[in-house]
């Protein structure tokens, strides 16, 4: 130190000016007003469905509703356990093709693939989830089913049709999010299964896919989620028969589907109705969600 | 698979100058940094051998070289020889699978399995066939023994190896590599990254394991180095951008006090690194 150092009073500290703290009082402002409009939306969405659907289970009946076994609105019946049928073998015909395919991918671009083969495959599995689900429709319509309808004969609408265009769609979700999984596995745990003298093939089945199971199992289930919700692409090769599912080549119909197809016409009860099903939907997604929240709160546990 | 269960011959003494591996002329390459050159020397059967050497020396990246953990990073390159009981481990048809489980390794975080202490232990065994209940329970035991924690786990061997301490973790990492009676243990730094109470248990340990393992620790405790070690390596880079060379090479207590280089008394009384 300089002499000159030493004998130097202390600056006194500056107060906030005006503002500074005008414009961060505004930004906390702003970032609380998206948030609050974001959970906003889905409270109201809520709030309508419920009001527009709840008179469902009192005009219909809770056991007519839930566990009716016909969809005929021209004859009153608004039994949703077809359609109920119906999105349940759509979606898990789906996740059995789909999640293995995605799991598969995504441990050979997180493992496997050299850094250069990585660099198109990832862009490219990234680029399915950006395909309208209208232009899967209208591929499942006119290249997917007539396949099928060779296989399984009639014209090829039906639950194998929709399993096959669901399984492509939901690749990306659970691709990209295993990977994220699988990126999360710390690197020592690589290099500790490599180092005691295991293969590639024993290091990813024995080390890593069980280290990053939890996060695997959210990846499928919010694939699961994106599943179910599909409407578009589903309605345009399921069929749209509010039936109980009879075959992999026969039409069915699903909770979306039919909310879709009914729609346009549909009033009184009917249209009620609709927005049971609207609720029903509501509450599995929900459910999922939950699950997935209750998933990682496991995962933090058992760290 | 019965030889994984006997112990390779403890207490044997080392035959004096008896050498377990043999580098010549060691060259190492990432992509086009050249970082090890002209590396030469024969490290002891059943002793403990230490690299010591400033940052970045390139003592682990040697260290990889001998169970050639470095083939798992891509454009990496190998020159020169290294003989495992004679036996080229870079020869054509080598396989390195096979080579390290002869040549286990200990990082320098602790690296368990999320799994159990039981599972983690009996990863090994698992990955060469052994699937008898009762026989994979002997190996576990003994391993645990083997690095002094079978008295801490003994009555939790299903809670998950994470949920140990540090220095646990460290050596339940020792019991998974002696599950698969490893000839040769290289340890990269196994101490940097524990309590120096845990320290003190893996150096006892390394004393006791010398009598059937050859071991080769890297570390950056010069006393640690002159606690445990029987022979000392110094690596050093000169200049950098340059390849790192091996200065010195002997017995410990020659090193530590009459080092026959300049630059290795520089460096181990403080003068640099």
């Amino acid at each position: 130190m300089t002499p000159a150092e030493e004998t130097a009073t202390p600056r006194e500290l500056k107060l906030m000016s005006r503002s500074t703290y005008v414009k961060e009082a505004a930004l906390k402002n702003l970032f609380l007003l998206c948030a609050t409009m974001a959970v906003a939306g889905v409270v109201l969405i809520f709030l309508f469905v419920g009001w527009r659907g709840w008179p469902v289970f009192s005009e219909v009946g809770l056991a007519r509703f839930l566990g009716g076994a016909e969809w005929l609105p021209t004859a009153g019946a608004f039994g949703i356990l077809p359609l109920l049928v119906g999105s349940l073998v759509v979606t898990l015909g789906a996740l059995a093709l789909g999640a293995p395919l995605a799991i598969g991918a995504a441990v050979f671009l997180s493992e496997i693939a050299p850094p250069r083969v990585r660099s198109f495959v990832r862009p490219a599995v990234e680029l399915l989830a950006g395909v309208p689900s209208v232009v899967y429709g209208f591929f499942g319509l006119l290249v997917i089913r007539p396949l099928v309808a060779d296989v399984t004969g009639g014209l090829g609408f039906g639950p194998l049709t929709a399993w096959l265009i669901l399984a492509i769609m939901i690749v990306p979700t659970i691709a990209t999010l295993t990977e994220d999984a699988l990126g999360s596995v710390p690197e020592g745990i690589r290099e500790a299964s490599y180092a005691m003298g295991a293969t590639t093939w024993q290091t990813i089945w024995r080390v890593l896919l069980p280290a990053a199971k939890i996060g695997i199992i959210d990846a499928v289930i919010l694939g699961m989620g994106r599943a179910i919700g599909e409407t578009m692409a589903v309605l345009m090769v399921v069929g749209n028969a509010p039936v109980f599912f009879r075959g992999i080549g026969k039409p069915i119909s699903t909770l979306t589907s039919q909310i879709v197809m009914d729609m346009p016409y549909a009033s009184g009860v009917h249209r009620t109705a609709l927005f049971g099903l609207a609720i029903i939907l509501f509450l599995i997604s929900m459910g999922l969600v939950a699950l997935v929240r209750a998933l990682s709160r496991f995962r933090e546990e058992t760290r | 698979m019965s030889e994984a269960l006997d112990c390779p011959s403890p207490g044997v003494p080392s035959a004096d100058g008896e050498v377990k591996i043999t580098v010549r002329d060691l060259d190492f390459h990432y992509g086009d940094f050249h970082a090890l050159t002209g590396i030469s020397c024969d490290i002891k059967a059943r002793s403990v051998t230490a690299f010591i050497g400033p940052s970045g020396c390139g003592k682990s990246t040697f260290l990889r070289c001998l169970n050639r953990m470095n083939d798992l990073i891509p454009g990496t390159r190998v020159d020169g020889t290294v003989l495992l009981d004679g036996q080229d481990v870079y020869g054509p048809g080598v396989d390195p699978v096979d080579l390290r489980r002869r040549v286990g390794m200990i990082f320098q975080q602790p690296n368990p399995f999320p799994m159990s202490i039981y599972d983690n232990v009996a990863y090994g065994p698992r990955l060469h066939g052994v699937k008898k209940r009762s026989e994979l329970d002997d190996i576990v035991r003994m391993s645990l023994e083997r690095a002094n924690l079978w008295k801490e786990v003994k009555d939790i061997l299903d809670r998950g190896g994470l949920t140990l301490s540090g220095g646990q973790q460290q050596r339940l990492c020792i019991a998974r590599v002696l599950a698969v009676q490893p000839d040769v243990l290289l340890m990269d730094e196994p101490c940097s990254a524990i309590d120096p109470t845990s320290v003190q248990k893996i150096e006892d340990l390394m004393a006791e394991l010398k009598s059937s393992v050859t071991i080769i620790i890297v570390t950056h405790n010069m006393q640690q180095a002159a606690r445990v070690s029987d022979e000392t390596a110094f690596f050093l880079q000169e200049q950098a951008g340059e390849p790192a060379i091996l200065v010195e090479f002997g017995r410990t207590a020659e090193i530590f006090t009459s080092p026959k280089d300049k630059r290795t008394e520089d460096y181990i009384t403080g003068r640099f690194g």
